[in-house]
């Protein structure tokens, strides 16, 4: 690890993007995360990288697909309502298996929203954004320092399985101030993905032509993709889930499911609720997909409660139901909006749900 | 001995393509790979493939070749040309791809100046699905979606793709023309090559716009569907460079 | 003598050579290719000027010509 320095969690996030090799990033902007992108209009021609601001999000998302096609590590940055635009792009970019990262800095919605933090691009993010079965790896960071090691380890996923990345941080996150580590590297690692020949497209030079597409016409072709896929996300799922676990050991009265920025509230109304005497725990994913059912699973065993806090008006909640399997009842508590609650809040809320069950 | 005067491009795969009998993709696809031949662009080539009936246009080329979805194709172009600007990149449109869904794509490339070449096939309707109206359509013109024919009073008049790029400052190059008989071919092979030669000399955005047929959906027969193209929409559609590089700066 | 040749399976029978060639050297079959289509073939083979104009207009590139000899273009393709 390399020096600690004071960073902005957008500017951080792309530096983050440069560290790891990354030299094409392609933006539009949007609050609150415009700043990744001011900061790499500065930074990428520094580093004799690409930068480029599109017209939308929706050309943006193929400007990855056609940089990630041409087997380059390439990386961008939007919040809620542009990641709605970038959604087609997704399914065809999940599609052809390009291994590209992108950042959700999630603002309040449905539609224009406002651009205060939320957390209700969940559903977007880990069940799919776009159409057809497909998935992302799902990262979601809940500080600037995580933020900076999972943008570096999302390109080496996404290098691993072929298959993209997408971190979601919220407004809080990219707004922060905070003092990261930024990593640093032996060698420093490679702009172009590891392998690319094989499928990329540089030019039929001395090799058969290369051929990145999402059309399978053939029905029987179209199914063996899809199971190819899927065969791809098992292997994901039995590998890559993350997640932290705080004051876990033992007997609990109340198991928290919580992530990003909602998580840290969550761990100051720990100290409160433990406080009055409650045995409290949580469990903070920092993979949403693959999402850590069956770690969920084994603590509702020994919990009378679980309650999922989130930055919206319900949607992990789900799949900690489906992790719980009805073995322990699961409350929620959520604001939305772009109100981030305050632990007493949350620690209100979470005696009441305990009361009521 | 003989020599051979003409034969498939080397650029081009021997697969027999699947467009309608007298469809002019398939010209337009030649000149695609007799000009990448004749300019020694094979081995840097990257074509990008559209969405209609030219989805498959990578089946008849050797060469590297990315799909996109539906009228994005100059965005893609674009990531691959910015990140790797040592190819030849061009995106292969139909009418529906670049004029309705993918306009602002098109726009947008065209005006920041893509080091990139647009092969443009507008054949004045929508051929993979079946025969719908585009913007392109010309006025009067009976297709599934305008079964009175198209009526400009509500959708206005056909969209003239070139002039209006040809609007922007930017572009190196944007010429139309026609496939419908051999000697408009030898003209627009012309205009083609001189396309991917500014792309070659590091000039930015061009586009060739290539009147072209649809017998299918058009209904009519190949030599029909000639006849109509140039009574009906070459005069709407006239031929010519809109913008050469000379013009530039 | 200048040869065209077409290659019969993939011709589709748009007839658009036939009508594009100057000399009537081309003609459409009566039977059909293995595709089902009533093929191109040159009939009067002799007449042929080696100009290109059918391989020009061929949709499906299922023309070659050859020719014997020094023959001169009237256009440059
Ligand atoms: C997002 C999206 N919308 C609609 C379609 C359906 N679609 C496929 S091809 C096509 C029209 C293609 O027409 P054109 O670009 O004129 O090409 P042509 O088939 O005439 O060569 C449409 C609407 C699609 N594939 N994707
Ligand atoms: S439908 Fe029209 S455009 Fe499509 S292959 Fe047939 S003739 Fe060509
Ligand atoms: S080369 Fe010319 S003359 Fe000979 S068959 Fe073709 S069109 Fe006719
Ligand atoms: S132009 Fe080509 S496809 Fe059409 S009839 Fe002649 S040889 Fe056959």
């Amino acid at each position: 690890m390399g020096k600690k320095v004071l960073m902005k969690g957008n500017e951080a996030i792309g530096e983050a993007a440069i560290l790891a090799g990354c030299r094409a990033y392609f933006c539009y902007p949007i609050t609150p995360q415009t700043e990744v992108a001011e900061y790499l209009a500065r930074r990428m021609p520094e580093v004799g990288g690409t930068f480029l601001q599109g017209e939308s999000e929706v050309a943006v998302s193929y400007m990855l697909f056609g940089a990630g096609g041409a087997g380059v590590k390439v990386f961008t940055s939007s919040s809620s309502p542009g990641i709605s635009l970038m959604a087609e792009g997704m399914s065809y970019i999940a599609t052809a298996e390009l291994p590209i990262v992108l950042i959700n800095v999630m603002r309040n919605g449905p539609g224009l929203g406002g651009i205060l933090p939320a957390q209700a691009d969940y559903f977007q993010a880990t069940k799919g954004a776009g159409h057809g079965d497909y998935h992302f790896i799902v990262l979601a960071p809940s500080s600037v320092q995580e933020a900076v090691d999972l943008i570096v380890k999302s390109f080496d996923m996404a290098e691993k399985y072929s298959n993209p990345v997408m971190l979601v941080a919220d407004g809080m996150i990219g707004q922060m101030m905070e003092p990261v580590e930024l990593p640093t590297f032996d060698e420093p690692p490679s702009p172009y993905v590891k392998g690319h020949e094989k499928w990329a497209t540089t030019g039929a030079k001395g090799r058969e032509r290369n051929l990145v597409k999402t059309l399978f016409l053939n029905p029987h072709e179209g199914q063996d993709h899809n199971v190819k896929l899927q065969t791809k996300y098992k292997e994901i799922e039995a590998n890559e889930i993350a997640f932290e676990e705080i004051d876990t050991d033992g007997d609990l009265d109340v198991l928290l499911v919580s992530f990003g920025t909602m998580a840290r509230v969550c761990k100051t109304a720990m100290e409160s609720l433990k406080a009055e005497g409650v045995k409290v725990g949580m469990l903070r994913p920092i993979s949403l997909w693959p999402f850590p059912l069956q770690r969920i699973r084994d603590l509702a065993d020994k919990t009378k409660l679980v309650v999922s806090v989130e930055l919206s008006m319900g949607q992990m909640v789900e799949d900690v139901e489906r992790a719980v399997q009805g073995k322990t009842p699961v409350g929620f508590f959520g604001r939305a909006g772009g109100i981030v609650p305050t632990p007493d809040e949350v620690k209100d809320g979470i005696l009441n749900l305990m009361k009521e069950s | 001995m003989a020599t051979t005067v003409f034969k498939r491009p080397e650029s081009m795969s021997t697969n027999i393509t699947h467009y309608c009998p007298g469809c002019t993709h398939g010209i337009v696809h030649r000149l695609v790979g007799e000009v990448l031949d004749e300019l020694g662009l094979r081995e840097r080539a990257i074509g990008i493939a559209p969405v209609g009936c030219s989805v498959l246009c990578y089946n008849y080329f050797n060469i590297d070749f990315q799909e996109s979805a539906h009228g994005r194709a100059p965005a893609m172009a674009t990531g691959i040309k910015r990140t790797r600007p040592d190819t030849i990149v061009f995106t292969y449109q139909g009418d529906g791809d670049l004029a309705s869904i993918g306009t602002n794509e098109l726009i947008h490339a065209a005006n920041r100046g893509e080091r990139i070449t647009t092969v443009f096939v507008n054949n004045a309707i929508y051929g993979m699905t079946g025969g719908q109206m585009a913007p392109t359509t010309m006025p009067g013109q009976v297709t599934t979606t305008c079964p009175m024919g198209r009526d400009v009073q509500t959708m206005g008049h056909p969209l003239r793709v070139s002039e209006m790029l040809a609007t922007l400052k930017t572009p190196s190059y944007i010429a139309r023309v026609a496939v419908h008989k051999p000697s408009y071919v030898i003209e627009a092979k012309r205009a083609l090559k001189k396309a991917f030669q500014y792309q070659v000399e590091g000039r930015c955005y061009s586009l060739v716009e290539f009147l072209s047929t649809c017998p299918t959906n058009w209904a009519m027969t190949p030599s029909q569907s000639t006849k109509w193209l140039e009574d009906t929409m070459l005069p709407y559609y006239p031929l010519g460079e809109f913008k050469t590089p000379d013009e530039e700066e | 003598m200048p040869r065209v040749t077409i290659e019969k399976d993939r011709c589709k029978g748009c007839s658009l050579c036939v009508e594009a060639c100057p000399q009537q050297v081309l003609e459409m079959s009566l039977d059909i290719n293995v595709k089902g289509y009533f093929y191109a073939r040159p009939v009067r083979a002799h007449h042929c000027i080696g100009c290109r104009v059918c391989a020009i207009t061929c949709p499906d590139v299922a023309i070659e010509v050859a020719v014997h000899g020094t023959l001169y273009h009237y256009f440059d393709y």
